[in-house]
Formats: structure tokens, sequence, C-alpha cells
């Protein structure tokens, strides 16, 4: 039961950082072109993705 | 593909890349300014396919100087571009962006403006959507303890935590579902997201105070997966719907301003054209549209009057004749009498019609909405009934609500909201993968419904652009000196003619282009003059009006050009698709007779209806309609666009005037026809899979329900049986991507470049 005390906070902050992170690459239009993502992984070029 | 094959980059190709390419005001009209001098294009690129496309087209776009930033997005086929209004002081042309995109081989187009309007929302469902999914997985962490046999303390605590994570959430990603169902009932109404507000309303409130008074019960988990799944098919479902369309302002863009009006003392004004009175006289230069119907007065020129009839060559006119509003003026300056007012032109007309067959599309229901109808109210009946038998039974009004709750969450149209969307989703991209772009998500439903297909001729059937047929039979010199004529001209037979010679030697002399007769040189040689008949040998005789060109030197026939569109390829074999299909045929173009004729006895249709009016085309739609068939009209023209507007649903290619793009449900990216049939065959299937999903959907109503009435519904058993009949319909849905490799594989041959088919061939 006292382990819990942790254990369950961890696991909160844990999955929290996993959504904060999922909304972060959302909003910097990392979703935008999946296909094209995969092709630009070839690519020499310094290419970034562009915010909306 | 056309991308990976860097075409012959001759003058000639480049000179051709700028054929058919949306106008520099169209480009600034729908580009967005982003402050700061700078603006963004988005086209629409369909060719683009791989990383190598990507690097191409990047590279061609960035390297030039007016270029901020270009990047093409490969999963939409679209490249966006942001440019700078001005470059050293001189005001950028947008036209030169797309000619670069055109000049590397790939085919672009315009895309409608406001096509990106429902982003916004798009990224607040996907938010709503990993909130979601975060709580759901963590209460579902926390609950499983509990169903393994957590006890007392310690599973208040879990429901206590679960409790903290659900309310938030529910605040958070149920917005979306408290919002239109408030507003649906202070209407009157009720939708799905009625029953679905309740029970997640009703299941948290239980489950807190279940909480509070220690119970053993509590259906946190049910409640935020609830909305997890809801959230999925909304999500999807939004991503479904149709677009805004704005197809009557574009139009409206068409018709001019103003124009030039001649007083009786020939002093000149401009005015807006409300202003034009019938009777009064106005001057039209080459290059602008013509403001109101009228008479020539004076001049000769070529229209393009593919406003009126769809036919993309353009007429000549000359004295006496009447121009319709609306048309292009292309060669020659023109004095026209106005004999109508501008309310009463041809293109208000137009206008006028598809804002009358708005209508008729807008009363289509969505099969989910239909079905939410029917659902709701059925819903909250069971559970009421479930709860007032219990009272009857026992009188335990905490254990009547309880049930009562297990029904309300249990039937909750988890798998029916994502029954339609997902199907949907699929469909759209195996039908994207292979060219064809859908607008809206009814438009399959729509789709899979129809019987007849009525077909535009020119630019639907035939590619809308004419081409040499006798290249064999004339001498190659004859064919480079015609050519070297030809390239002076931007009419699309000359055009036609310097495709087929391939080089263009440069011809010494005076040239002049003369107005709806031909093109005249004066070399050392003689007068080598390329036109009609008329022109070119001074018999005016038998001139069988467009479809040939003759060049002649001093008045001697050296040449005799014959044309003829082509048809668009595959065009044969989907229309014998379409009969197997069982579908019913047939043309309405707004050509002559002859000319329809021979091309329907050339696919193989039996039925057609020539020299059409836009109006006579919606006529034709709605006496199909009123005979109880459901058609699909295919066209491209500005002249379809009613029609289009009018039929059950509609298809455009992509090369269609941007009204017609606009107008239609579906537009397919490549050449080939085949994308008709293909499109029918998968919104059919996908119609299929709806009607499983939903068959799929009752009929875990029919098992579950029982179950929660009854009383036996915990927690558990609800959470297996949601999550178990949603993955059901979704993998169900997931069928239609191996049912339509078939299909797909043929679309993709039909994906032949246009630049590697042979010139000059009919």
């Amino acid at each position: 039961m006292n382990t819990l005390i942790y254990l369950i906070p961890i696991a909160l902050f844990l999955g929290g950082i996993g959504l904060v992170a999922f909304l972060w690459a959302l909003k910097s239009g990392q979703y935008e072109d999946l296909e094209g993502a995969a092709w630009r992984v070839l690519d020499d070029g310094d290419g970034k993705p562009e915010k909306k | 593909m056309s991308c990976c094959a860097p075409g012959t980059e001759m003058a000639l190709e480049i000179d051709r890349a700028g054929q058919g390419l949306p106008t520099s005001e169209e480009l600034w009209l729908t580009s967005r300014s982003l402050g700061g001098g700078l603006r963004q294009t988005d086209l629409s690129v369909p060719g683009v396919h791989c990383g190598a496309c990507i690097t191409t087209l990047e590279g061609a776009l960035k390297a030039r100087p007016e270029v901020d930033r270009a990047r093409v997005n490969l999963s939409s086929r679209r490249v966006s571009i942001v440019w700078k209004e001005e470059l050293d002081g001189t005001r950028t042309d947008p036209r030169e962006l797309a000619r670069a995109i055109r000049a590397r081989g790939y085919e672009t187009h315009l895309f409608a403006p406001g096509e990106e309007d429902g982003d916004q929302t798009l990224k607040k469902l996907v938010r709503a959507v990993a909130v979601a999914g975060f709580a759901s997985a963590n209460i579902m962490l926390l609950s499983v303890s509990v169903w393994s046999g957590a006890e007392a303390a310690t599973r208040d605590l879990f429901h206590w935590i679960s409790a903290l994570i659900a309310a938030p959430t529910l605040i958070y990603a149920g917005r979306f579902f408290y919002a239109s169902a408030w507003n649906a009932l202070k209407h009157g109404r009720t939708n799905m997201d009625v029953p679905i507000a309740l029970a997640i309303t009703l299941s948290f409130s239980i489950s807190l105070y279940e909480t509070i008074t220690h119970g053993t019960h509590a259906w946190f988990d049910g409640t935020v997966m609830l909305l997890f799944f809801l959230l999925i098919g909304r999500t999807l479902d939004h991503m479904m719907r149709g677009r805004a369309r704005s197809a009557i302002s574009s139009l409206a863009r068409l018709s001019p301003r103003g124009a030039m009006v001649l007083d009786a003392e020939g002093g000149r004004e401009y005015r807006p054209v409300d202003e034009i009175r019938p009777g009064e006289k106005l001057a039209i230069s080459a290059g602008e549209r013509v403001p109101v119907d009228g008479l020539i007065l004076v001049g000769a020129s070529d229209l393009d009057r593919s406003i009126v009839n769809g036919e993309s060559a353009p007429a000549p006119v000359r004295v006496g004749d009447t121009v319709e509003a609306g048309t292009l003026n292309l060669t020659g300056p023109l004095t026209i009498e106005a004999t109508a007012a501008a309310r009463d032109s041809l293109l208000a007309e137009i206008m006028g019609l598809m804002e009358a067959a708005e209508g008729g599309r807008a009363r289509y229901r969505r099969i989910a909405d239909r079905a939410a109808q029917y659902y709701s109210p059925a819903v909250h009946l069971l559970a009421l009934v479930s709860f007032i038998g219990w009272m009857f039974v026992n009188g335990d009004f905490h254990h009547a609500m309880l049930v009562a709750v297990a029904v309300l969450i249990i039937t909750c149209p988890c798998a029916l909201g994502l029954a339609v969307p997902v199907v949907q989703v699929i469909a759209a991209g195996r039908l994207f993968q292979n060219g064809v772009m859908v607008k809206d998500g009814s438009a399959m439903e729509r789709l899979a419904e129809i019987d007849t297909v009525l077909l535009d001729k020119t630019g639907t059937l035939t590619v809308g652009e004419p081409r040499l047929v006798n290249g064999q039979e004339i001498q190659p010199s004859t064919l480079a000196t015609a050519a070297g004529l030809a390239v002076h001209s931007r009419h699309p037979l000359a055009m036609a003619i310097h495709d087929a010679a391939k080089i263009a030697p440069v011809i010494a002399g005076e040239i002049r282009e003369i107005p709806g007769a031909g093109i005249e040189a004066s070399t050392d040689s003689g007068i080598y003059r390329l036109g009609s008949r008329a022109f070119a040998c001074g018999d005016a005789g038998e001139a069988s009006g467009q479809s040939e060109v003759i060049l002649s030197l001093d008045g001697r026939e050296l040449g005799h050009f014959r044309f003829e569109d082509r048809l668009r390829p595959f065009a044969r074999e989907s229309i014998d698709e379409l009969g197997h299909l069982g579908l019913s045929t047939g043309i309405l173009s707004g050509d002559r007779e002859p000319v329809v004729a021979a091309l329907a006895r050339r696919v193989g249709i039996e039925r057609f209806k020539a020299e059409l009016t836009p109006r006579g085309k919606v006529d034709e739609c709605a006496l199909a309609a009123e005979g109880g068939h459901r058609v699909l009209m295919v066209g491209d023209g500005i002249n379809d666009a009613p029609a289009l507007r009018a039929a059950h649903v509609s298809m455009a290619p992509a090369t269609a005037a941007d009204v017609g793009r606009q107008a239609a449900d579906f537009v397919f990216l490549h050449q080939g026809l085949n994308a008709v049939p293909m499109a029918i065959d998968t919104s059919r299937r996908a119609g299929r899979l709806i009607r499983q999903n939903f068959a799929l959907a009752i009929g875990y109503n029919v098992i579950a329900v029982p179950i929660a009435i009854l009383g036996y519904a915990t927690p558990l058993i609800a959470a297996v049986a949601m999550s178990t009949s949603s993955v059901i319909v979704v993998a169900n849905a997931l069928r239609l991507r191996a049912a339509t490799g078939n299909v797909a594989e043929k679309a993709r041959d039909g994906q032949a470049p246009a630049s590697l088919r042979p010139l000059g061939s009919a």
C-alpha cells in the first residue's frame, strides 16, 4: 500500500509526459505529412518542418 | 511516372508549360497574406509520390528568388509556397511558381480556397482524443487492480484517483458532445450526442456517489473509454465532412466588373457592369471577358466559349454574331452592342441555377444522422423502462439507477459512432491513393446509390486538347514550317501543330496573327499562311470550321492538317465497366449533334443529348431524378457546374474549370476515366461495409442490452463488451483495404504520364 503512494503519481507523471510530448509534436506540425516524413529521412538537406 | 523521368526540356515543352495553368489573378486571389510582404499559395500536385519528387520540386521552387519557403506535403499531394509580394520593386507573378512546377514535368492545379478551414477544429479534436486516451489508459490501469480484487481502502483510493482523472477529462474532451447536445436540445431536437452527454454525465455522477459511499462498482473507466472511442469516431467523421465550397463566388470572379462604353460622340467611358443598358456600344479588347450578352458591330476575333458549351476550341466570330457574357475574347478587339443587362446574362443565369440546385444536395441526410434519429430516443426509452421496471421489481432506487446507467453506457453508440467514419476514411484513403479526391463523406454514400451516369463530352470523355490526326500524311518539312508559324499563336490548334512537329524552325520575316483567321508570315520565299481554308487559299468554299487548318504559300495549298480531340485514356473500357456495374450511361454535351453522335458511337454509349445549354443539362438531371433515377454527373466545364450541383452526386477531372472542380463531390487527379468506375466500386464496397457494421453494432446491442437490463453488467463486462464491439467494427472496415486491391492496381496502370505518350496520335 505504501509503495502505491509513490508509484501511482510516478505512473501518472510518466503518462503525462507522453501526453505533453504528443501534444507538442502535434502543435509543431509533425503529423502534417507522415508519408513525406518517411522520405525526408533519406534527404541529405536540412529540411525542418514548418509551422502552419 | 512523369516525375522520375525529367522530360526533355526543349524550348517547346517549356513554352507549353504555361497552358492550362491557373491565371495570375486567380493565384493572387487564392493566396493568403502572411504579413510582412509574404503570401502563401497552396497548389495541388497530384504527381508527387516519392522522395525524389519532394527534392526536385522544393529545389526548383527554392531556387527562385521570390520564394521564401516551399514545402511539399506528400500525404495530401500538395505544395505550399511562401513567396514575397515584391522583389526589387516589381510585383511577383505567382504564375511563374506554377510554371516552375510544370516545367519539372508535374501537373499542378489550384486548390479551392478555404479548404483548410476545418483544420483548427480537427486539431482540437485530436488533442481531445489524446487527452481522453491518456485518461482512459490510466483509469483502466487502476480499474484492472480493482477488478482483480483490490479491497476497501485501496479500492476507494483507486476510485478517487480515477475520479480525479476523469473529471477534467470529461470537461475538456467531452465539451464537443455537451455543446452539440445542448444545441440540439435547445432547438427541440435530439441527436446522437444527447444520449452520449446524458450517459457520461449520469455514469460519472453515480460513480462519484459510489466512491463517496465506498461502493464496489465505479464506471469511471467505462465513461472515459466511451468518450475516447466516440472522439475517435468524431475526429474521423470530421475529416470526412464536406469542406466549404465557394463555387458561386468563383463564378462571380469570372464576370467582369465593368466595360468600356462608347457613346454616340465616340467618347469612351468605363462603367460598372450594372449600369450598362441594352443598346449601348461596348469596346472589348483582346484578353477581356465579355461583360454582357451582345451583338458584334465591328471586328472579328476568336472567342473562348467554354463557359457556354464546354468546348475548349475557340470559336471564330465576326460582325453580326452574338456573344455571351463571360466568354473570353482571345485574339482581336471587338465592338459590341449590348442586348441584355448584366442581370439577364448567361453568367447570371448559371449563378442562379447553381444557387437553385444547392438545396437538392442539402436535403440528403447522411446514414449516421438517419440512424441517430431512431437510435437516441430508443436508448433513452430503454434506460427509462429498465429503471421503472426495477423500481417495480424491488423498489430499490439505488439499484434501479445503477441498471439504468449500465444500459445507457452499454448501448451508447460506440461501435455505431465508429461504424460509418472508419469505413469512409479508409475508403477515402484508398480513393486518394488512386487519384480521386473526395470532398465529403456523404458523397460516397450518394455515389453508392446511383444507377445512371451522365457524362459531359469535351474535357471529360475527351481530353479537351485537339491533336493532329493526319500527322503521317504530311511532309516533315511542311509540318516543320507550319510549326514555325504556329509557335507564334496560343490558339489550341496551333499548339497541337507544334506539339506534333517537335521542332519549330525560326521563320525569318514579319509574322502577324489575324484574329479569327490565322497566322501570316511575309518571308523571302513568299507569304506563308496558316489558318482556315478561306484565309489560307482565298477560296471561301467548303470551310468545315474549326477542326482543320491549311498551310499555304502565296495562296497555294502546302498542307492540310486535320484535328481531333483525343479520347481520355480508358474511356471505352470505363464505359464498359460502368455497364458491368449495372449502370446506364449517357452523354450530355453542349457541342454540335454530329460530333457528339460520332463520339458516342466510338465509346459505345447509346443515349446522348447534344447542343444543351447549362440549363438544359440541369433539366436532364432533374428529369432523370423525377423518373426515380439517381444520377452521377461527370463534367468539367463552367457550363456543367449547375448540372454537377443538381445531380445526386458529381465528379470532375482535376483539369476542370475552377468552378467545375468546386461544384463536384469528387475530383480525379489522373488522366484516365477509369477513376469513375473505380470510385463507384469503392463507394459501393464502403456502403456494404457500413451496412455490415450497423448490423454488427445492432447485433452487439441485442446481446449486451439484456445483460445490462438484468443487472449483470459490471464495469468489467461493460468495458470488455464496449471495446470488443468497437474493435470488431474497425476490423471489418479494414477489410476494404484488401478488397480494393485489384481495382487499385488497374487504376494505377491508368496513370501513364502525359509527357510520355506519343505526340500527334489521335
